[in-house]
């Protein structure tokens, strides 16, 4: 199947956002594409605070079936969170599970004004009631195949659809 | 070959017994995950709601602060509930085996024992004896082991060198009866630091030490040239009256660390210490509270250790 082409609706993301952006606006993106890709909207929506990151392995639903299996990053949140406007972007919107698992997070560091979630594809499949704010594009994909944001080692972003990792 | 007892059959961590034996791989996952934890531990809330609804029993058989307090820490951090026991006061002096204690405790629904005992393997037994679902973490047995402390000197010198190859560690002192010492050079040696040495009188030190793979080293000033990391080791009272070392002052005039000895080491090596310093003993108080010393922040990212081996075994 054809796929959108990322590094577009990255520029489309940045338009819709770039009216939007005020004094109290910040970013967090999530490991690993959504931080991926918020590194590149960061500098071209000019935000005033530092990128944030965030790694939501200890915030996860299904720490007791999974464990901690992969070596988690060091979530980073370079801003004061309390009356913060936060941008949170992640690359793939499928279940909601991390997008639960991230505003959980969020809240440990304080009360941010509001949250609003930016994602490059939603793909639908919704388990929770959890809706996007701003998409690039909506998507199609068959359940057991994975979609997921795959960055070149020249830095170009493109979406990728693979198998679904055994669990 | 039989499987290691602290690993699944998975070979995953199931129990943190020693760090003797351990991959690599899964070393630097616990120091990986403990990275992590650090940031959250500096955060306003401090606390993840990993092992919400577990209980963490703290079996301590022999005294303890500082390990069972940032165990303590840990786990509360991680929102578990957590029990202290401490046996010496409790069924222990009743009579009651350790078997049986364990067995009690597990039919609380435990899931993690936190165990220290002055004899050396304790944890180990008690490992072979829980259920699949319990894990069990060594806070020290007897001279055998002490792998979180073990850890977290690992977790602090990767913090300070970023690196492990191209280093050279020294550990002075009472090497013979530390379980921290044996832990730390297994540790050291599997991650491929260039040189550990341990500095000591001949009756401090086990007869054989140069088979795990370090140099020794009599007199301190020779061992102490150009090193990278120096890691005092503290003098238990207790050894001068077993007539293998003459005083306290005689100890601290050619093994007590001083600002000139040190100067012998590389200009920005650092100084570590497992606690509780002898002050005059085995650190001089300039150097303890000098700008080489690292000793508070080990106790910090003790706290980030724990908090990643008792995540990592809980979840597999």
């Amino acid at each position: 199947m054809k796929l959108p082409d990322a590094e577009r609706l990255c520029q489309q993301l940045a338009a819709e956002l770039k009216p939007r952006i005020g004094p109290k606006s910040a970013m967090v993106g999530l490991y690993t594409g959504g931080a991926w890709l918020a590194e590149r909207l960061h500098p071209m929506l000019g935000l005033k605070t530092p990128l944030g990151l965030m790694d939501i392995a200890f915030y996860r639903d299904d720490y007791a079936a999974r464990g901690l299996k992969h070596d988690p990053k060091r979530t980073k949140i370079p801003f004061d969170m309390n009356g913060a406007e936060i941008l949170l972007v992640d690359d793939v919107l499928y279940s909601g599970r991390t997008v639960r698992a991230a505003m959980n997070e969020l809240f440990d560091y304080g009360r941010p004004a509001s949250i609003s979630l930016v994602v490059l594809v939603d793909r639908g499949g919704r388990q929770l009631p959890i809706c996007a704010q701003h998409v690039g594009a909506t998507v199609e994909v068959p359940a057991g195949m994975r979609l997921a944001l795959k960055r070149a080692d020249n830095g170009k972003l493109a979406l990728a659809l693979e198998g679904e990792r055994a669990t | 070959m039989q499987r290691n007892p602290q690993l699944n059959e998975k070979g995953e961590l199931q129990h943190l017994l020693s760090i003797e034996g351990l991959p690599r791989e899964i070393l630097l996952q616990i120091l990986d995950t403990a990275e992590s934890f650090a940031g959250v531990t500096e955060r306003e809330v401090k606390k993840v709601p990993l092992l919400r609804g577990k209980s963490v029993f703290n079996l301590f058989f022999e005294p303890s602060t500082r390990t069972r307090t940032t165990f303590e820490i840990a786990a509360k951090r991680l929102s578990a509930d957590v029990i202290n026991l401490n046996i010496t006061v409790s069924s222990a002096t009743k009579g009651e085996s350790l078997l049986d204690t364990v067995a009690n405790l597990s039919a609380m629904q435990a899931d993690i024992f936190v165990v220290r005992h002055e004899s050396s393997g304790a944890p180990f037994l008690i490992a072979r004896h829980v259920k699949p679902h319990e894990h069990v973490i060594n806070a020290g047995d007897g001279r055998h082991s002490h792998p979180t402390q073990g850890l977290l000197d690992l977790f602090t010198i990767r913090h300070y060198k970023k690196d492990f190859s191209g280093l050279t560690v020294a550990i002075v002192g009472d090497v013979l009866h530390s379980r921290v010492a044996r832990s730390l050079i297994h540790g050291l040696t599997t991650l491929g630091a260039s040189e550990v040495r341990v500095i000591g009188p001949q009756t401090l030190l086990p007869a054989g030490v140069e088979a795990l793979g370090v140099r020794v080293f009599h007199d301190m000033r020779e061992g102490l040239a150009d090193c990278d990391v120096v890691v005092m080791l503290r003098l238990q009272n207790e050894r001068m009256r077993g007539a293998l070392l003459p005083s306290a002052q005689e100890y601290f005039k050619h093994y007590g660390l001083t600002a000139d000895k040190l100067a012998l080491a590389k200009r920005d090596a650092i100084v570590m210490h497992p606690g509780p310093m002898n002050r005059g003993v085995e650190i001089d108080s300039t150097v303890a509270d000098g700008p080489h010393s690292v000793i508070l922040p080990q106790v910090t990212f003790g706290i980030a250790v724990r908090m990643a081996v008792m995540s990592i075994v809980a979840g597999n």
